[in-house]
C-alpha cells in the first residue's frame, strides 16, 4: 500500500497549462456509489459557518498585531507619466510617519518582466509612486498628500484599437502588441470550410472591462521575527505568495510563512503576490514593526486586476442541414499596462464540432490597470460572442438553436484530439430545455406583444476544471480519535474546509465534528496549488481521500496487532473495528490511538495522476428568461435554468452557493458592470461601488439547478470536476440571446444597458 | 487635534471613550473596541459591510462620526449572540447556506435584524428592500432571503 511515483503533471489552470513534477498516489480505491454515501454528497452546513455568522471569523483584514504600523500607497494620478523629481521630506516630518519608500530608496526589484516594484516610468492611473507607513492610516494618508512629485506627463492611450495603431503612444519600446504578433490557432482549412457552407454569419461582438471587486479589500499584514517573515495575506495561493516574496527578497522559502484563514472573495484578483505585500515587508524590516496594508475600493478598481475587454470579429459557416463547416475569430483585448492574458478563443476552438477553425488574437498594452484572470478568463467573453454567432447561424439556416447545437455536439476534444473522460451535455440540454419551457419561447424573435417583452435564450459551456497533481494532504489521528486534515490549499469562500472534512468523515466513518481542517499555512501544510481554475475540489479532495484510506489501513493494522488476529478477520464500521463472526472483539479509533502512546498516526495523501489520453472538461448549459421593457430599455432577468455535468457533487449546499454566485456575477457582467475610462483624460470614472454597478438582491432571478452527472471515476477517486467558473460562463451569453429573442434586435456589446436597448429598438 | 469624550452602549455594555473627533464610528468599533466583526468594504456607504444597528436603525458605520453616536445604543454582529446562543438570524443564515466568504454577512445580519425589529412579518419584497444596500459578491442572494424568512417565522412562532 501507499504506493506513489513521481510524474510530469500537466493540466489547465485559469489561462494556460501548468506543468510540474508531482508525486502521485498509485493507490486504487473502489468507486463511490452515491446511494451508499453518508456524508459526501449531502447538504452539510459549512464547518466555518459559525465563525462567519458570529462575527468571530478573523479575515486578513481583521488581523491586529501589537505595535502594528499602517501603510498607504501614493498612486500616479496620470495615465502615463515619468517621475522627474520626488521629495518626501515634508511628509517624513509629520509626527507619526515611520517610513517612506520610493524608487529612490527601495531596492530595484524586477516586476511584470519589464518593470520594477517602484518604476519611475508610470504607465497607468494608479501605478505605485510611494509607500508610507505610519502610526495609523489617517497619518499615512496625510503624508501622501505632502509627498511632492514632479511628473513629466506623457501621451497616453486607453483603447486597444487605438493602441494597435502605428503612431499610438508606446508603453514599451517594442510596441503595444504583446509579443509583437497575434497568437494564432488553426486546424483544417477555413477557406475550404466557408466554400462548403450554405450560410455564413459574420459579426463583431464586444465585451467590456469588468472589475473583480471582492468584498474584502486586498490586504496583507507582515511581521519580521529576526530574518523570518510571516505574512497574513488575503490570497488565493499561499505558496505562490511565499515563493514570489522569498524570491524578490532573496530569502530562503523556509524563512517566509504565508497564512490565510478566511478571505472575503477574490475571483482571480488575488492569485499572485501583490506589490503592496512586498513593499510592506521592505518597510516593516526597515522600521522594525509589523505593517498592515489594506487597499481601498478606489485602489481595487484601479490597480489589482480586471477582466480584459474584447473585440471579437467572428465568422461562421454552416450547411443547410446544420453542420458547422468553418469558424473564424479575429480578436483583440487590452492587457492593461503590463503583461497579462487577454485571449478569449478557447470557446470557439473547443465547444462545437467543426473541422475548420482559425483564431487570431492580439493582446494589447494600454495605459490602464493590468488584467488578471477573472472567473473563467476568456471563456465568459468568448461565449458571449460565439453563442450569439451560433444563434445567428441557426436563424439563417432556419433551424432551432438548440437543435443546431445538438447537431454540432462532439465527444472528442478537437484541439488535442482526445476523448473526454465524460460529457453529459446532451442530458443537460434536455433537462434544462424542458425546465425553462424552450418550446414556448416567442417565435419568431420579438413577437411577444409588449410593451414588456419576454424572451428565452441559451448558451452552452465548457471549462477545464479537472485539476490534477500535485496536491497533498496530511491526516493526523489525535489521541481522542478525532482527526486533522492539513493541506496547503485555501478556502476562498467556496467551502473547501467543509468538503474536505466531508471526505475524511466519509472514509473514516466518523462524525464531521471529529474532523478539523487546517488550510492556508505554508509553514505546516504540504503543497497544494492556488485556489483558482475551478481546480481546488478536483485536485485536493482525492488527496484527502487517499490520506483517509491510508489511515483506515493503519487502523486495521493496529487493531489486528492489538487483538492478535489477522487483518482479514476484521471489519471496519462506523469508526469501530471488530472481528467477524461470534465472540466479537472490537476497538474504537480512539482506543487504537491511545494504545499508540505518544506516537501520532500520520498519513499523507496524494492526488493521483490524471488518466492518459483523455481530455477532462466540465460541461453545462444555461437558459435565461428575460423581460425587456421596450419603453425604458430595462432588461430584467426572470429565471435562469442551469444544468451541469460537473462530475460528483460533494455538497449540494456549497454547490448551490457557487452556481448562484456565478450566475449573479454573470448577470452583472451582462447588464451593469463596466469600468469606464474617460478617453480625454485617461482617468477611470468608475472607482467606487456607486459608479461601478454590482448586482443587488433586487436583480436576482429565480434560479433552477439541475446536475446530470454522478461522478467521473476516470478522473480521480472522488470523481469531482470544479464548478466555480462553469457557473458564470454561459450566463451573459444566455441573457444576450434571450434579449434577442424578446425584441428581435441583437445587442452586440456588453453590458446590455437601457440606452443600447432603446437604440436597437429604434434602428 | 483635541480629543473628545464620548460614551455609548455597544451590545449592552457601556463604552467610555476619549477619541479624536474625526474618527468614524466604524474606526472606533474596530480599532478602539476590537469589534472586528463589523467590516469595511467601500468607505462611502455603498456596500453595507459596515452596517450596525444604532438606536434600532440599520446604519453605515463608515458614514457616521463616532461623536454622532454619543449616548446611542449600538448593536454589532458580536451582540447578536446571547449567552453563547446564536440569534435565530445567525442560525438560519448558517443552516440555509447563506454564507460563502462571509465578509458581507455581518452587515446582512444587522440589516435583517433591524428589519425584523420593525416588521416581524416581512414579505419577500420587504426583505429585498432591507438588504438592497448590502452587496454580496459571491453567495448570490436567494439563500439570504430564505434565511431571513425562516428567522422571521421562528420569531413569530
Amino acid at each position: 500500500m501507499a504506493d506513489s511515483k513521481i510524474i510530469k503533471s500537466k493540466y489547465f489552470f485559469e489561462e494556460d497549462f501548468t506543468e510540474e513534477l508531482a508525486e502521485v498516489s498509485a493507490n486504487k480505491y473502489a468507486d463511490w456509489n452515491k446511494k451508499e454515501l453518508k456524508v459526501v454528497g449531502k447538504p452539510v452546513s459549512r464547518v466555518d459557518g459559525y465563525d462567519k455568522v458570529s462575527g468571530s471569523a478573523v479575515f486578513t483584514f481583521d488581523v491586529i498585531l501589537p505595535n502594528m504600523a499602517h501603510a498607504k500607497t501614493l498612486r500616479c494620478p496620470h495615465p502615463h507619466a515619468k517621475i522627474k523629481r520626488i521629495n518626501t521630506k515634508k511628509a517624513e516630518k509629520i509626527p507619526g510617519v515611520l517610513g517612506i519608500l520610493t524608487y529612490e530608496n527601495a531596492p530595484k526589484i524586477s516586476w511584470y518582466g519589464k518593470s520594477f516594484l517602484f518604476d519611475p516610468h508610470l504607465r497607468y492611473e494608479g501605478d505605485e509612486v510611494a509607500f508610507v507607513a505610519a502610526e495609523n492610516e489617517r497619518i499615512a494618508e496625510q503624508a501622501l498628500k505632502l509627498i511632492e512629485v514632479d511628473y513629466e506627463i506623457l501621451p497616453f492611450v486607453t483603447d486597444a484599437a487605438e493602441a494597435m495603431k502605428k503612431d499610438a503612444p508606446k508603453l514599451y519600446d517594442d510596441g503595444n502588441i504583446r509579443g509583437g504578433k497575434p497568437s494564432v490557432y488553426e486546424r483544417g482549412d477555413i477557406d475550404k470550410g466557408f466554400e462548403e457552407a450554405s450560410a455564413v454569419a459574420e459579426q463583431t461582438y464586444k465585451t467590456q472591462v469588468e472589475i473583480h471587486n471582492p468584498t474584502e479589500p486586498h490586504c496583507s499584514v507582515v511581521n519580521w521575527d529576526g530574518d523570518y517573515l510571516t505574512i497574513w495575506d488575503s490570497t488565493q495561493g499561499v505558496f505562490s505568495v511565499r515563493d514570489r516574496v522569498a524570491d524578490v527578497l532573496k530569502l530562503p522559502a523556509s524563512r517566509v510563512r504565508v497564512i490565510k484563514k478566511y478571505m472575503g472573495g477574490a475571483f482571480g484578483a488575488k492569485l499572485e503576490a501583490g506589490k503592496y505585500t512586498v513593499m510592506a515587508a521592505l518597510l516593516a524590516r526597515k522600521i522594525g514593526r509589523p505593517v498592515r496594508i489594506a487597499l481601498d475600493r478606489r485602489e481595487m478598481n484601479l490597480s489589482v486586476g480586471n477582466r480584459p475587454d474584447s473585440v471579437q470579429k467572428l465568422k461562421g459557416g454552416a450547411t443547410k442541414d446544420g453542420r458547422l463547416t468553418a469558424l473564424y475569430q479575429y480578436s483583440y483585448g487590452a492587457a492593461g499596462a503590463h503583461p497579462a492574458g487577454a485571449g478569449c478563443s478557447w470557446a470557439l476552438r473547443t465547444m462545437y464540432l467543426c473541422p475548420n477553425v482559425k483564431t487570431e488574437e492580439y493582446t494589447v498594452y494600454i495605459n490602464a490597470g493590468r488584467a488578471r484572470p477573472f472567473r473563467a478568463p476568456g471563456h465568459v467573453q468568448g461565449f458571449f460572442a460565439l453563442e450569439a454567432l451560433i444563434d445567428e447561424l441557426a436563424e439563417k439556416i432556419g433551424m432551432d438553436p438548440l437543435e443546431f447545437r445538438i447537431k454540432n455536439h462532439t465527444d472528442r476534444d478537437q484541439v488535442f484530439d482526445a476523448p473526454y473522460t465524460s460529457k453529459l451535455l446532451l442530458d443537460a440540454y434536455r433537462v434544462a430545455a424542458e425546465a425553462i419551457g424552450w418550446k414556448n419561447r416567442p417565435q419568431p424573435a420579438g413577437s411577444d406583444a409588449g410593451p414588456l417583452k419576454r424572451g428565452i435564450g441559451m448558451s452552452s459551456q465548457i471549462w477545464w476544471g479537472g485539476g490534477g497533481p500535485p496536491a497533498y494532504a496530511t491526516l493526523k489521528l489525535n489521541r481522542d480519535g478525532s482527526v486533522r486534515i492539513i493541506a496547503g490549499s485555501q478556502d476562498i469562500g467556496t467551502g473547501t474546509y467543509t468538503i474536505l472534512a466531508q471526505v475524511a468523515s466519509e472514509v473514516l466513518e466518523i462524525p464531521m465534528e471529529k474532523v478539523e481542517v487546517l488550510l492556508g499555512d505554508t509553514a505546516v501544510a504540504p503543497y497544494c496549488g492556488s485556489s483558482g481554475g475551478s481546480t481546488t475540489a478536483p485536485s485536493v479532495s482525492p488527496a484527502v481521500r487517499d490520506a483517509a484510506e491510508q489511515m483506515k489501513a493503519k487502523l486495521l493494522s493496529g487493531a489486528a496487532a492489538h487483538l492478535n488476529v489477522s487483518e482479514s478477520q476484521l471489519v471496519y464500521r462506523n469508526g469501530v473495528i471488530h472481528t467477524k463472526g461470534k465472540n466479537k472483539k472490537s476497538m474504537t479509533i480512539r482506543e487504537i490511538a491511545r494504545k499508540m502512546g505518544e506516537r501520532v498516526l500520520v498519513t499523507t495523501g496524494k492526488r493521483e495522476a490524471n488518466p492518459d489520453g483523455y481530455a477532462i472538461n466540465s460541461f453545462g448549459v444555461q437558459f435565461a428568461e428575460v423581460e425587456v421593457d421596450t419603453e425604458t430599455g430595462k432588461v430584467s432577468v426572470k429565471k435562469i435554468v442551469a444544468a451541469y455535468d460537473i462530475g460528483r457533487v460533494l455538497n449540494p449546499k456549497t454547490l448551490e452557493n457557487q452556481i448562484h454566485g456565478g450566475i449573479i456575477q454573470g448577470l452583472g457582467f451582462a447588464l451593469f458592470e463596466e469600468r469606464i475610462i474617460d478617453r480625454n483624460t485617461g482617468k477611470v470614472l468608475t472607482t467606487n461601488l456607486h459608479d461601478y454597478k454590482l448586482p443587488t438582491v433586487k436583480d436576482t432571478p429565480q434560479i433552477d439547478i439541475r446536475i446530470v452527472s454522478k461522478g467521473d471515476s476516470k478522473i480521480s477517486n472522488t470523481g469531482v470536476k470544479g464548478v466555480g467558473e462553469p457557473a458564470m460562463i454561459p450566463t451573459p451569453a444566455a441573457i444576450g440571446n434571450a434579449v434577442y429573442n424578446a425584441i428581435g434586435k441583437r445587442i452586440k456589446s456588453l453590458p446590455i444597458t437601457p440606452d443600447k436597448v432603446l437604440t436597437a429598438l429604434q434602428s | 487635534m483635541k480629543k473628545i469624550n464620548i460614551r455609548f452602549k455597544v451590545n449592552g455594555r457601556q463604552a467610555d471613550l476619549n477619541i479624536a473627533p474625526n474618527k468614524r464610528l466604524l474606526d472606533v468599533l474596530r480599532d478602539d473596541l476590537g469589534l472586528t466583526g463589523t467590516k469595511e468594504g467601500c468607505d462611502i456607504g455603498e456596500c453595507g459591510a459596515c452596517t450596525v444597528v444604532l438606536n434600532g436603525r440599520a446604519v453605515h458605520s463608515c458614514l457616521i462620526l463616532a461623536a454622532q453616536a454619543n449616548g446611542a445604543e449600538i448593536i454589532t454582529v458580536e451582540g447578536l449572540t446571547q449567552n453563547g446562543e446564536l440569534h435565530p438570524l445567525q442560525k438560519n443564515f448558517l443552516e440555509h447556506g447563506a454564507v460563502q466568504c462571509g465578509f458581507c454577512i455581518p452587515g446582512m445580519l444587522l440589516s435583517s435584524y433591524a428589519l425584523l425589529k420593525e416588521n416581524p412579518h416581512p414579505r419577500e419584497d420587504d426583505i429585498k428592500e432591507a438588504i438592497a444596500g448590502n452587496l454580496c459578491r459571491c453567495t448570490g442572494y436567494k439563500q439570504i432571503i430564505q434565511a431571513v424568512e425562516a428567522a422571521a417565522n421562528e420569531n413569530n412562532e
